[in-house]
Formats: C-alpha cells, sequence, structure tokens
C-alpha cells in the first residue's frame, strides 16, 4: 500500500496508535474529520507521559530541578511555536485554552480598549463562531457596528467591498479565516492585510484550518494578530496559541488578572508581567504545551510544504471522486491551489446526519451540521453540510471507502 | 445498521411528512432545537375538551427527528391528553422502530416528544401546575 507523493503515509500512519483501530463492528477507522481536530502521534502522547512521569511540576516559580525542568520544556515549545510561523520573538506568542480563547482575548483586551461607539469591525461570512461571537459581544457593549463581506456562490470572498467597507475611516479592525473550514477557501489574505493597512487599520486572522496545513509566515504575511489551536495540528486539546506583533501586545491592556501575569501585586496596584507572561494568568496548561512541542517537531520533520502538497493530491482525487457520484453538490472552490482540503458536500435530500451515520458504518468518521459556521450556512441556504477534511495520514484509498459509503447512501435512499 | 434505520417507513415520513404546517386556531405553539445537529421542530396543538383535537408540526433536520415527529403526530391526534402525558422514550422508539439507535442519534428521535411535552407544560401551566411540572422534567431527560 507504498503511496507515491509528497510523504510517506505508511511510515507516517504507524506512528499514529488510534489508526490502528476497528471501529463500527471491525471496519478499520477511516478518519476523515481533521478540521475538527486531528489524531496525535504516539510522541505526542509519550511526551505528556514523560511530563506527568518524571518532572511533573509547575513552571516559572520554584527554584527547584523539576521546576527548571519543566518550565525549560514549557519555553521550548514557545520558541519552536514562534519558529513555526516565524514570528520575531517568542514574546509575541500567548499560550491560551484554544483559538477561541486567543480571539476573545484580542477582544477583549485590545478590542475594549481601542474600539468606540460607532466604530466598525469588519469580517465576513465564511467565519467560524468563534471568529463572530466575540465581535458581536464587543460591538454590542460599545456601540460599534460589526459589518460582513460577502462570499460569492463559488466560495470566494467579495474583495471589492473591502475597499468600500475600510473607505469609511470607521474600521478599527478587519479579522478573517485564513481558511474557511467549510469551504475549503484560502483566502487570499496578503491583499486583505495590504489594503486594510494601507487605511492603518490592523488585521487579525483566524489561523486555526491554516497554519495545521501549509506555511504559514506571520512577518511575511504582516498580519497584526493570529489565534490557532494546537489539537488541530497533532497536538493536544486544550492549548490554543495567539500572535500579536510586540508594538500592539505592549500597549494591551491584561486579560485575565491572577498568578503568573504579575510582577508586583500591593493592595490597590499591581505591576504586570513582562511580555509574553502577563497574558498568561494562572498555571498553564503545562504538559499539553510540552506535548504540543512533540507535534511541531513532527510537523517540522516532514515539511510543511510536502504536507500542503499531500492534502493538495487528496483533495484533487476527492474532489474528482465525490464529484462523479450521482446527485451530489460540492460546495467552495473547486481549484485545488485555491483551497485546503476540506470538502464539504450534499447529497439529493440525505441530511448529513443521516449520512453520516451511514458513513460511520463504513468506519468513516465525517462530520456533519453546520460547522459552527451558521452565517454561512443561511448563506448558502443549507442546513447543514457533509465534511470530509484530510490530513498527513489520510490515503486515496480512505476516500475510496468513503465514495462506496455514498453509493450505499444512494442506495438507501433511493437517488 | 444502517439498513435497518433507513426502512420504507422511515423515508416515507421523511419525504411525505403527515401533519406538517401550520395550525393558525392552534391552543399552544412550541418550538425547540438540538444544538448539536441543528434539528428544528415546531409543535401547534388544538385541544378540545380533553383530548388533541388537531396537531401539526413544522422542522427542518434528519430523516429521524423529521420522520418521528410525522409520526408521532399521527399517533397522538385524537388521543386524550392524559394518555398523550405520560409517552416515553421507549413509546416512541417503539412508533418508529428503532429500539438501537446510538446516543447521538437518539436524541434526534427524541426531539419532538421533547417539544411535545414542552407545548403541554405551556399548555397546563395555568389549568394543572402539577402536571405541568411532570412534564417539565419529563422533558428534561429527553
Amino acid at each position: 500500500m507504498m503511496q507515491k507523493g509528497a510523504l510517506n503515509v505508511e511510515k507516517i500512519r504507524a506512528d499514529f496508535p488510534i489508526l490502528q483501530r476497528k471501529v463500527s463492528g471491525g471496519k478499520p477507522l477511516v478518519y476523515l474529520d481533521n478540521a475538527a481536530t486531528t489524531q496525535k502521534p504516539l510522541v505526542v502522547i509519550d511526551a505528556i507521559r514523560d511530563y506527568y512521569m518524571n518532572y511533573n511540576s509547575n513552571i516559572h516559580r520554584a527554584v527547584h530541578q523539576l521546576a527548571e525542568e519543566a518550565t525549560i520544556a514549557f519555553e521550548r515549545t514557545r520558541e519552536m511555536v514562534a519558529k513555526f510561523i516565524n514570528a520575531k520573538s517568542t514574546e509575541e506568542i500567548i499560550f491560551t485554552r484554544n483559538a477561541t480563547e486567543a480571539l476573545n482575548l484580542i477582544a477583549y483586551s485590545w478590542g475594549r480598549a481601542n474600539v468606540k461607539k460607532d466604530d466598525k469591525i469588519v469580517i465576513t461570512e465564511i467565519e467560524h463562531h468563534s471568529n463572530i461571537v466575540p465581535w458581536q459581544i464587543l460591538t454590542t457593549e460599545k456601540g460599534a457596528q460589526l459589518e460582513y463581506i460577502g462570499v460569492d456562490d463559488n466560495g470566494y470572498l467579495k474583495m471589492q467591498e473591502y475597499k468600500s467597507h475600510l473607505d469609511s475611516n470607521k474600521v478599527k479592525l478587519v479579522s478573517v479565516t485564513h481558511m474557511s473550514n467549510v469551504l475549503g477557501t484560502i483566502v487570499p489574505v496578503n491583499d486583505i492585510i495590504k489594503m486594510s493597512h494601507e487605511e492603518g487599520v490592523p488585521v487579525l486572522i483566524d489561523g486555526a484550518q491554516s497554519v495545521p496545513h501549509m506555511p504559514v509566515d506571520v512577518q511575511k504575511m504582516d498580519c497584526d494578530f493570529m489565534a490557532f489551536s494546537a489539537h488541530k495540528m497533532l497536538g493536544p486539546t486544550g492549548v490554543g496559541i495567539l500572535y500579536v506583533k510586540r508594538d500592539i501586545l505592549e500597549k494591551m491592556p491584561p486579560f485575565i488578572g491572577g498568578g503568573d501575569m504579575i510582577k508586583e501585586v500591593h493592595k490597590y496596584e499591581t505591576r504586570y508581567n513582562d511580555l509574553p507572561y502577563k497574558f498568561e494568568g494562572g498555571t498553564p496548561n503545562i504538559a499539553d504545551v510540552i506535548g504540543f512541542g512533540a507535534a511541531v517537531d513532527y510537523l517540522n520533520n516532514l515539511g510543511m510544504d510536502k504536507v500542503r502538497e499531500h492534502e493538495i493530491e487528496l483533495t484533487k482525487y476527492a474532489i474528482d471522486r465525490i464529484t462523479g457520484v450521482k446527485g451530489v453538490t460540492l460546495y467552495g472552490p473547486h481549484n485545488t491551489q485555491d483551497r485546503g482540503g476540506v470538502v464539504s458536500f450534499n447529497i439529493g435530500d440525505i441530511h448529513p446526519h443521516d449520512l453520516a451515520t451511514i458513513m460511520n458504518d463504513h468506519g468513516v468518521a465525517i462530520r456533519s451540521g453546520h460547522h459552527c459556521a451558521q452565517v454561512l450556512m443561511e448563506r448558502l441556504d443549507v442546513a447543514a453540510t457533509s465534511r470530509a477534511s484530510f490530513y498527513i495520514y489520510n490515503t486515496k484509498q480512505e476516500i475510496d471507502t468513503l465514495i462506496v459509503a455514498l453509493e450505499e447512501a444512494r442506495r438507501l435512499f433511493k437517488i | 445498521m444502517s439498513d435497518d434505520i433507513y426502512r420504507e417507513i422511515i423515508l416515507d415520513h421523511y419525504r411525505n411528512p403527515r401533519n406538517k404546517g401550520k395550525l393558525p386556531d392552534a391552543d399552544v405553539s412550541i418550538h425547540d432545537s438540538n444544538p448539536l445537529c441543528g434539528d428544528e421542530i415546531d409543535i401547534h396543538l388544538k385541544v378540545e375538551g380533553d383530548k388533541i383535537k388537531d396537531i401539526r408540526f413544522e422542522g427542518r433536520g434528519c430523516a429521524i427527528s423529521q420522520a418521528s415527529a410525522s409520526m408521532l403526530t399521527e399517533m397522538v391526534a385524537g388521543k386524550p391528553l392524559t394518555s398523550v402525558k405520560d409517552l416515553t422514550k421507549d413509546n416512541i422508539l417503539e412508533n418508529i422502530g428503532l429500539m438501537n439507535l446510538g446516543p447521538a442519534r437518539i436524541k434526534c428521535a427524541l426531539l419532538s416528544l421533547k417539544v411535545l411535552k414542552l407545548g403541554m407544560v405551556k399548555y397546563y401551566a395555568d389549568k394543572d401546575p402539577a402536571s405541568a411540572k411532570k412534564l417539565q422534567d419529563d422533558s428534561k431527560v429527553l
């Protein structure tokens, strides 16, 4: 089953214990729900275990040996993450609970300090709820406006709409996903950032779906903020990453108050800690941040160019095969250069939950529903879609299994 | 497994739902959704004496949720409220012939019963607070 291509998939699969699992009465697991969360290689699981077994300790404070080892391992991940997205320094990397918390941190801290009545925040119709709801909360609180860039029928953002919004001089922030978690559309963030900066408007990039799947360089892109999640890139759950340009971060008020984010606390005043610790109140998720370091190592060894190449190939194959099934509607761009490995579709009048149940019989794990993107669902005028999403360990044979299940669904529903 | 679920009768009720639509002179209308998968059901009830004189549902979602709602309306139309009040999870699963649904899909099958119970909570709120409370409690475990 050796596959020729960008990655040695057979070798990769051997690193993921869960891929040996049988489901639904003995079927090999075909895991195609990677946009929700990815599986974890043994090195990540081992790194977490090693921490708890051998040097479990709180970080940054105690002077004993375990604390020192834990602090070094924790901060090593920060260095690796900074390098992974080419941030200028580790001071620009903040660990949160997840990408959602990272986005909320910006809305709460930067947003409350900078957004006033009648200001505007510009997002898009393809955002995940985590890049919508924090801005609804903020704009409601401040009496500001939330505005949307539309998406066309092929899944591309209506880029010309940015100009008219930005011309108003009221826009305080542009926030946009780098890659749609439903349509797979890769957004031309470089153009959006350039246009916005020309008007002096900072840009936040939701990198939850892009950073795990392609090379991302925050300096080249010149984004002001970026949020993403460890668990969508082989890492454990419970770790989000927020990148903020240093000059912006220096002016931001703190987020959560408490231990670790302070230098001195007196009865009525506090001197806050240096960057990035000022934004990391309380004991962080030490074990999982350390585990995430192993995940970043793993991806570095593969090379993100290769990861992207592998996914382009799988996505092309998946689109060809899925659109070959009678009654299928595919959402999002068809050109694989413009999209990532997230393929959303519907077939006939089969509801995605019913399709997912049939897929599950074949051991195929796909996602069905609104994918936390109900604004987009309304725009597409569908209640839900089925979504297959790929990663480094997926194969064309697995897509063939998905097609078998899809044909079975057609048979059952007589389509 | 799916062969057992997506039988002719389920597909028939999914594609040709019975008692679907609005009920302009309804005594009670109630809406609920399943936030996990977005299935939505509205139920409209017309009560006469102690009987459900008329019932309609509106909704969108998977075949299981919509067929179950359609079959529930047929099951309770014309029946005394006292018998409808005590309907259980198993009554519904037997009614639709799906006793072996997994935890993820059982919610779909039971959404319409939950909405019906909530509708009756509303109906009984002033008339019979004790029944309303029992129905409210019943609906929580669905």
